[in-house]
């Protein structure tokens, strides 16, 4: 017997235990269509926490989206410093976070999946639950205890059927959810020590701080240079203006490097 | 013929095709008994695809029992196998 028709006796047997419990096949309806009500709360409270979760790793994909960015940034004002080696160090973060963000991206998609699964899943349970209380009116008025069984048995094997499935939706979601939780928990750890996101958190930034170093020492520099200019009297104008110009760039990145030295620095206060 | 896709819905389907669905779900067993992740995959997809498209959406408030029943989608192997014991993965 192939897996197709095992998997439905195996549903159908947990229906027939069900209904041989019940005295009155009747009772069966009623007490089955508590339990329809109990388990679409159920579902619609699941479909929430997948959404609460789905929400979170998005939270969490656009912080480290903003990480990546500071991260370029910083390996482009290394090099315009010269600093290759701050550069490499910066990329490779940022190459850290990217493999994060990738995985976030897959667990976003799988959630996404989840929820709406469970969504569709619910608004069946609804349009089933709803037929059925018609349906068990109709045979409780219709017919006395003997005659409703054989139409009992069949609503009631299609309901728990249906049940079945839902409930197992629900687990799976479920069992996701949690894994996704504490996936999301090992990140906010990761990012709370900056073992992440460096580049983002409290504690001193290392790049930043060399970088702003670098960016202070080349200002100085850069100073001093015009001023052993202009002390050497207005001879060449033209050749001061010139590279001046090139000063200006790099007097341009220290002063872009403070401005983002303060994000941390404010963060912190 | 009813038959239920596990967390998509059901589908009613021609007798006829219950041959095709056959086929493809020996494959499915095999593989299970096998354990063969690779084959398992391919053809649980396979019997899904054939039965989405020789099937009709039932539609939502309809109440029967399904003759057969896939298992879903994403299913895993082992997933498979606990759907085929009593008392195993089907909850109630």
């Amino acid at each position: 017997m192939g897996v197709m028709k095992r998997v439905s006796l195996i549903f159908r047997a947990k229906a027939n235990k069900q209904l041989d419990k019940m005295e009155d096949p009747r009772e069966t309806l009623d007490y089955s269509y508590q339990t329809q009500l109990e388990l679409l709360q159920k579902v619609r409270r699941g479909v929430a926490d997948v959404a609460t979760s789905r929400k979170r790793v998005e939270l969490q994909m656009n912080q480290l989206q903003q990480t990546t960015g500071k991260l370029d940034r910083q390996a482009r004002d290394s090099l315009a410093a010269g600093r290759e080696d701050l550069a490499r160090e910066a990329l490779s973060r940022k190459a850290g976070v990217q493999s994060q963000l990738t995985d976030l991206q897959t667990q976003y998609s799988s959630l996404q999946g989840e929820e709406e699964k469970l969504t569709a899943a619910s608004s069946r349970l609804q349009a089933k639950v709803d037929a059925f209380r018609v349906r068990k009116e109709t045979i409780k008025a219709t017919y006395t205890a003997a005659e409703a069984t054989t139409r009992i048995n069949e609503t009631f094997t299609g309901i728990s059927e249906e049940m079945s499935d839902v409930g197992l939706a629900i687990q799976r979601a479920e069992d996701k959810t949690e894994q996704m939780k504490a996936r999301a928990g090992a990140i906010d750890e990761l990012m709370a020590t900056g073992a992440l996101t460096d580049a983002l958190g409290p504690p001193p930034d290392d790049i930043q701080a060399e970088l702003d170093r670098v960016g202070a020492t080349h200002g100085i520099d850069d100073e001093l240079e015009r001023m052993k200019a202009e002390l050497a009297g207005g001879s060449a104008p033209k050749e001061i203006t010139g590279s001046g110009g090139q000063a200006d760039s790099s007097v341009g990145q220290p002063s872009g490097t403070s401005f983002q030295k303060e994000q941390p620095g404010s963060g912190g206060a | 013929m009813i038959i239920r896709i596990m967390g998509e819905g059901q589908l009613r389907l021609d007798s006829s095709a219950v041959d095709e669905l056959n086929k493809l779900d020996s494959d499915l067993e095999k593989a299970v008994e096998a354990s063969d992740q690779a084959a398992f995959s391919s053809a649980l997809q396979a019997l899904l695809a054939k039965a989405r498209a020789m099937g009709v959406a039932l539609p939502p408030d309809a109440i029967e029992p399904s003759e057969l029943i896939l298992p879903p989608e994403d299913a895993t192997i082992d997933e498979v196998r606990d759907l085929l014991t009593d008392g195993g993965l089907i909850p109630g």
